[in-house]
């Protein structure tokens, strides 16, 4: 859908408009509005840092120097005018996604298209490529990002569109997205993993078949939580936790940890999707303006 | 730069590149073709050893059997061969134009507003370097083995011109392989089918009035042909003759034909 919107691909059905402008029969406008980082760096291997940076400003018409001065500018503020003369392959993934990013920008486009820009980062990095994004929308881009990290899209999302093999499942802030579940998750810990499934049942029947949501039979929850034992429970009050704590407690279920805390977009997507561990790139695609 | 953007309402958005852009951009692409070059400096080899292997080879194979000997061979062999080195050198220029697109950059090059002919004009452009690499080549090993071309300075100048000429035109063919092949291997093996017919199906080597009719009549036609004859005209005898007319309009068709289809598969390739 993002190589549609970049017009890398031609759109086979529907319509999509960008601004105002159609995307279809308007490529050549997309392109001015748009930047692109894609998951891949798209960026010359045989050139060095600066020298992709003023090919990429002068065929979008900058003047030589102006290039030049855009990329001195760019490579500055990501952190790369230490390897500004160095080929880029023998950048490290963090550097070329980052040279990536900065290529996109020369054009300063008011909608940029990040597609899993942390990908395979290391936490440093990916930290730094958040400030990064976070800038780019204090200066009034809108950006789309898709990603498989879900305390990504709850860090930088304005609004959050879960993608589940090729559809949209659900939309909204993140904080529409976790109250949609429940307003809070019971988490607790069993000393004895083998009654897992019998608190499960107990906890829902406490809570009322309906409004109770219990996660761990499915087998996502215990992908999430791999210690055994564990369980989360999806309350639709948070003073009801001590409802269940006390059943468990009457019925001699041993805890070793509690806690009630706001569901994670994990939970969220668990509870949207019905499943976790699917080959299908579960992809959450987030916009943040 | 302060901020880091310009937002929509603010942006002046023209609907198709200009000429004055197209051209700029293919100067930029051509001056990224030529940074490749000069890292990857390999790329010459074909353009360096072909001409002074082929040439001293096919002068001392054939020379005695087809002209007498290998001094009266040279007129007809060295301009064959300038030929010759032209059309595989462009060869190259279609398997680097394929190896070329399948990196992460073209997915940007394509995303840019710009040109689509750029990124193929571009490194054509840049390509005229090892055409005229590989003429000169050609000419000075010619010019040790004996050769002494009766058209002077200026009619040897002008048919060097006529290779390079005649190797960019040409060169289209494979450029636009190299956007409907996946691979470079494939771009390689067809490359070579067309390379074959049209070098060796020509008057390059041999007298064509030596073949059987039907041939004659291909030989006659082909493009290659025509370069040669022209260059025979102006290397050998200084003439400038209706010849290197028809090798001139012969290459206008070459790129009338291919380079808007290269450019066509090009913008609508995957």
């Amino acid at each position: 859908m993002l190589r549609m919107l970049t017009t890398l691909l031609p759109i086979d059905a529907g319509q999509a408009r960008i601004f105002g402008v159609d995307v279809a029969s308007q490529p050549h406008q997309i392109r001015q509005l748009v930047g692109v980082t894609g998951q891949y760096a798209s960026v010359d291997e045989n050139l060095t840092a600066a020298e992709n940076l003023r090919l990429f400003g002068r065929l979008l018409g900058l003047s030589s120097r102006a290039a030049k001065a855009t990329a001195h500018d760019l490579l500055g503020r990501f952190g790369l005018e230490d390897a500004a003369d160095r080929q880029i392959r023998h950048f490290s993934g963090g550097m070329r996604r980052r040279l990536d990013l900065a290529a996109s920008l020369i054009s300063r486009p008011p909608l940029i298209f990040l597609d899993e820009p942390t990908t395979g980062l290391d936490p440093r990095t990916r930290g730094q490529m958040w400030d990064t994004i976070r800038d780019l929308i204090r200066d009034g881009a809108t950006v789309l990002l898709t990603t498989q990290y879900l305390d990504e899209a709850d860090q930088l999302a304005d609004r959050v569109a879960v993608i589940d093999r090729g559809r949209k499942v659900a939309e909204g802030t993140p904080e529409e997205l976790k109250t949609s579940v429940g307003n809070s998750t019971l988490y607790v810990r069993l000393t004895d993993a083998d009654r897992t499934a019998e608190a499960a049942s107990l906890a829902q029947r406490i809570l009322g078949e309906t409004s109770a949501r219990e996660l761990a039979e499915r087998p996502s929850a215990t992908a999430r939580t791999p210690e055994p034992g564990g369980l989360s429970i999806a309350l639709p009050d948070p003073n009801r936790a001590s409802d269940v704590l006390i059943a468990l407690r009457s019925a001699d279920i041993g805890i070793v940890t509690a806690s009630v805390r706001q569901p994670t977009l994990d939970e969220v997507f668990l509870a949207i999707t019905g499943h976790y561990t699917d080959t299908d790139t579960p992809n959450v695609i987030e916009e943040t303006r | 730069m302060s901020t880091l953007i310009i937002p929509a309402s603010q942006r002046r958005l023209s609907t198709r590149t200009s000429l004055h852009e197209t051209v700029s951009q293919t100067f930029s692409m051509a001056w990224r073709a030529l940074k490749k070059m000069q890292r990857n400096p390999e790329q010459f080899f074909d353009v360096v050893v072909q001409p002074l292997l082929f040439t001293a080879m096919f002068t001392f194979i054939f020379g005695g059997a087809i002209a007498g000997n290998v001094k009266a061979y040279l007129p007809t062999i060295i301009t064959g061969i300038l030929a010759q080195t032209a059309l595989t050198a462009c060869m190259a220029t279609g398997t680097q134009m394929r190896e070329d697109m399948e990196k992460g950059v073209f997915d940007r090059f394509r995303s840019l507003p710009m040109a689509r002919i750029a990124p193929l004009a571009g490194p054509m452009a840049a390509d005229l370097l090892r055409y005229g690499i590989a003429a000169t080549l050609t000419l000075l090993t010619g010019f040790l083995m004996g050769y002494r071309p009766g058209g002077g300075v200026a009619g040897v100048a002008a048919g060097w011109i006529l290779v390079v000429i005649a190797g960019w035109s040409l060169s289209w063919i494979f450029a636009w392989l190299g956007t409907i092949m996946r691979t470079a291997q494939a771009v390689q093996g067809a490359g070579m089918m067309i390379m074959f017919p049209l070098t060796f199906l020509s008057n390059a080597f041999v007298p064509a009035i030596t073949l059987p009719g039907w041939l004659q009549a291909f030989v006659k036609v082909n493009p290659v042909t025509l370069v040669i004859n022209a260059i025979r005209d102006l290397m050998n005898d200084g003439a400038v003759t209706a010849n290197v007319g028809w090798a001139l309009l012969g290459c206008a068709a070459v790129v009338a034909i291919f380079a808007p289809l290269a450019v066509w598969s090009y913008s609508r390739k995957v």
